[in-house]
């Protein structure tokens, strides 16, 4: 059974353009979104921004409340659940945020930041308890026990999202939802948190809903993945076989404008044109057909459901093999 | 002066730009023949007073680029890629920073040792700027139009009208510019402004353009667009860009050499492709191999222990010395020389042919 399993999930924000509009008007952040999650598995998450990944990911642990559909974690409707109720399984399911210079309170100590999660959900009776706990967890992500007195500011931006990954270990979680973890560090720093991410997976069975918008790192990373745009899952199944052979036109584009180091690497570039449409007033049918290399007169009409393309990969494009053989020759080699 | 400036350039202005007369490009005066230079660094050396003692930031930069070339400058924050590209036009506010020594020689003249006047004749007609974050970098309340058109009058006072502000907007590839130079630059897309930012930078038909991070702040496909402009620039311009990036992957999209920063010095310098298929120093090696790649299966990465060293905190001896995986007992008491190993090719490392 799935750790988590999200169904039909959408997040819209009402949005004043002007105060004597009578009709409010919508931003579909998050449209229609479903997958599962299985103990112990890292799902990626990649798009591009405004396609509506970090609201996923927000919504997953209810920071934004889910406008409609049902988040089911170990059994339980998340969705439905009031805030009182939501806290002892808020401790089974934690996040690791973005930027580490704003996520941590500058005012507090270390072990203050770390100790709140283990106070929260009264996992330290006593003062002895936390400090140990703490000591023990700073060690466990590289950092030293002494370093609990210190304050954020002592550290550097790697330093700083160790101290991020302690406090969301502190509650021991089963799924940790990691929003861009390693974006906001330098190039030299961000293998040691990804390698770190990887080894505390391994060593405690954790599941990631990693979130990222390099596909580099979410191929490393994870087996699956889901490709957003405009607020809906364009591509899913697996990681090897999406960045081999990408059936979604938008994917396609995706990966041929990674920059690569090999310097050989001839490749097709397709170099898209326009930019993403605001999710305020999406584009009727497809969302990407207005950007679509290959769109037909019906991508404008008719919005694709995601389909099973071939066994465990899902496509919503009316093209994508089957449809048309032509959507499959923009592949990487 | 400054038409004796404008002179040299390969860009006629009275020619229609930028439909016809910048194609080809090439070098059309006897001078610029002799050395196509746009920019020579020499040995450049700039500290900060900050506290009591000042702290250098760049130590004994040389790089140089010649017309049409693009070279990228890497490196990580703190490294003193955007001290070097804001020093070539003077950029950098005295105090708190202090040129300590070297030369900038823009259009074969010293920047360090011209008046304000003469600076000038520089900034922008020259060298031309592309920042990283164009939402900070525009002015947000002026119309798109009105600060492009601020630029050319300025630069080129005689086309100082809305239809070379619309051609220079098409031309960098905003879609119907007639409408979109009434908007302000928060109604335009992050993609949109960096396309405003070029247009401005490029309006004074600058021989250099220096982009810092240019595409940082935007996303992979508009990133993809962003340097297919670039590109496009390179071969119709003529231009020479120094383009700042923290990410090696964009230097195989674009550059012809690179030069690689760590603490304030550069260690290793090299043709892109040499750079990237044999790449010579630890630091460049360590960090190619630590960033995931698309279609490469590794189990684990290849981590570089430690992190960037602080400003005013560098190491003795090499300056990579502590996160090196080659490093010896030498390494923390000797800094190594910038050493030549092949034509074009220069490396901060004795050990630079040693295996890893």
């Amino acid at each position: 059974m799935s750790l988590l399993s999200v169904r039909s999930l959408s997040v819209r924000f009402p949005v004043l353009r002007s105060w004597w509009r009578a009709r409010a008007l919508f931003v579909h952040a998050v449209d229609d979104v479903s997958f599962e999650l299985a103990a112990g598995e890292t799902v990626g998450l990649v798009g591009e921004s405004g396609c509506g990944k970090t609201t996923l990911g927000r919504a997953v642990v209810r920071l934004i409340e889910p406008t409609a559909g049902a988040i089911e974690f170990g059994g339980i409707d998340l969705a439905s659940l009031r805030p009182g109720q939501l806290r002892p399984v808020r401790r089974r399911l934690q996040m690791i945020f973005q930027d580490p210079y704003g996520s941590l309170n500058p005012c507090l100590t270390v072990e203050q930041i770390i100790g709140e999660a283990l106070d929260i959900h009264g996992l330290a009776r006593t003062r002895e308890a936390l400090r140990a706990r703490v000591g023990f967890l700073l060690d466990h992500v590289g950092l030293a026990p002494a370093d609990a007195r210190r304050y954020p500011r002592e550290f550097s931006g790697g330093q700083r999202q160790r101290i991020g990954i302690a406090r969301a270990l502190a509650a021991e979680p089963q799924l940790i939802v990691c929003d861009e973890p390693v974006s906001a560090l330098d190039v030299s720093v961000q293998a040691q948190i990804v390698n770190l991410l990887h080894d505390l997976q391994r060593e405690h069975g954790l599941a990631y809903l990693f979130i990222a918008h390099d596909l580099a790192l979410i191929e490393h990373l994870s087996r699956r993945i889901l490709v957003m745009y405009l607020g809906r899952v364009v591509e899913a199944g697996d990681t090897k076989m999406i960045c081999r052979t990408p059936a979604h036109p938008y994917t396609q584009a995706l990966i041929s404008a990674v920059p690569r180091l090999d310097p050989v690497a001839n490749r097709r570039r397709i170099v898209l044109t326009g930019e993403v449409p605001s999710p305020i007033t999406p584009p009727s049918g497809c969302g990407f057909h207005p950007r679509c290399p290959i769109a037909e007169p019906r991508c404008g009409r008719e919005v694709p459901a995601l389909r099973e393309i071939a066994s465990g990969r899902w496509a919503a494009c009316h093209l994508a093999w089957g449809g048309n053989r032509m959507a499959t020759t923009g592949g990487v080699v | 002066m400054t038409r004796g400036c404008n002179a040299e350039r390969p860009i006629q202005t009275d020619a229609p730009w930028p439909a016809t007369g910048l194609a080809g490009g090439a070098p059309s005066t006897q001078r610029e023949r002799e050395n196509p230079r746009v920019l020579e660094i020499e040995n450049l050396r700039i500290e900060f007073e900050t506290g009591a003692q000042p702290v250098p930031v760049l130590d004994g930069v040389s790089l140089d680029i010649g017309s049409g070339e693009t070279v990228c400058l890497v490196g990580e924050s703190g490294s003193g890629k955007t001290v070097t590209a804001l020093a070539i036009a003077r950029l950098l506010p005295c105090p708190p920073a202090r040129y300590a020594g070297g030369r900038i020689l823009v259009n074969r003249r010293d920047a360090l040792r011209m008046s304000a006047r003469e600076l000038r004749t520089i900034r922008g007609r020259v060298v031309s700027y592309v920042f990283q974050d164009p939402a900070v970098a525009l002015n947000p309340v002026l119309r798109a139009g009105a600060q492009v058109l601020e630029t050319l009058a300025l630069h080129r006072p005689e086309a100082a009208h809305t239809d070379e502000v619309i051609s220079l907007l098409r031309w960098v590839g905003i879609p119907a510019p007639e409408l979109r130079i009434r908007d302000y630059p928060h109604q335009l897309s992050g993609g949109m402004q960096q396309r405003l930012m070029l247009a401005m930078a490029l309006a004074s038909h600058p021989r250099l353009l220096v982009a810092d991070e240019p595409t940082t702040a935007l996303d992979v496909t508009v990133q993809a667009q962003i340097l297919e402009l670039l590109r496009a620039l390179r071969r119709q311009l003529n231009m020479s860009i120094l383009l700042i990036t923290h990410n090696l992957g964009l230097v195989g999209e674009i550059a012809d050499r690179v030069v690689v920063l760590y603490a304030g010095q550069i260690i290793e310098e090299a043709p892109a492709r040499e750079l990237l298929s044999h790449p010579r120093h630890p630091y460049t090696r360590a960090l190619m191999k630590s960033v995931p790649e698309l279609g490469r299966d590794v189990p684990r990465l290849e981590a570089i222990p430690g992190s960037v060293p602080r400003l005013g905190d560098w190491p003795a001896g090499c300056r990579f010395h502590p996160r090196c995986p080659v490093a010896r007992p030498g390494c923390s008491r000797e800094a190594p020389a910038l050493a030549s190993v092949a034509p074009h090719q220069r490396v901060r490392c004795p050990f630079w042919d040693h295996a890893p």
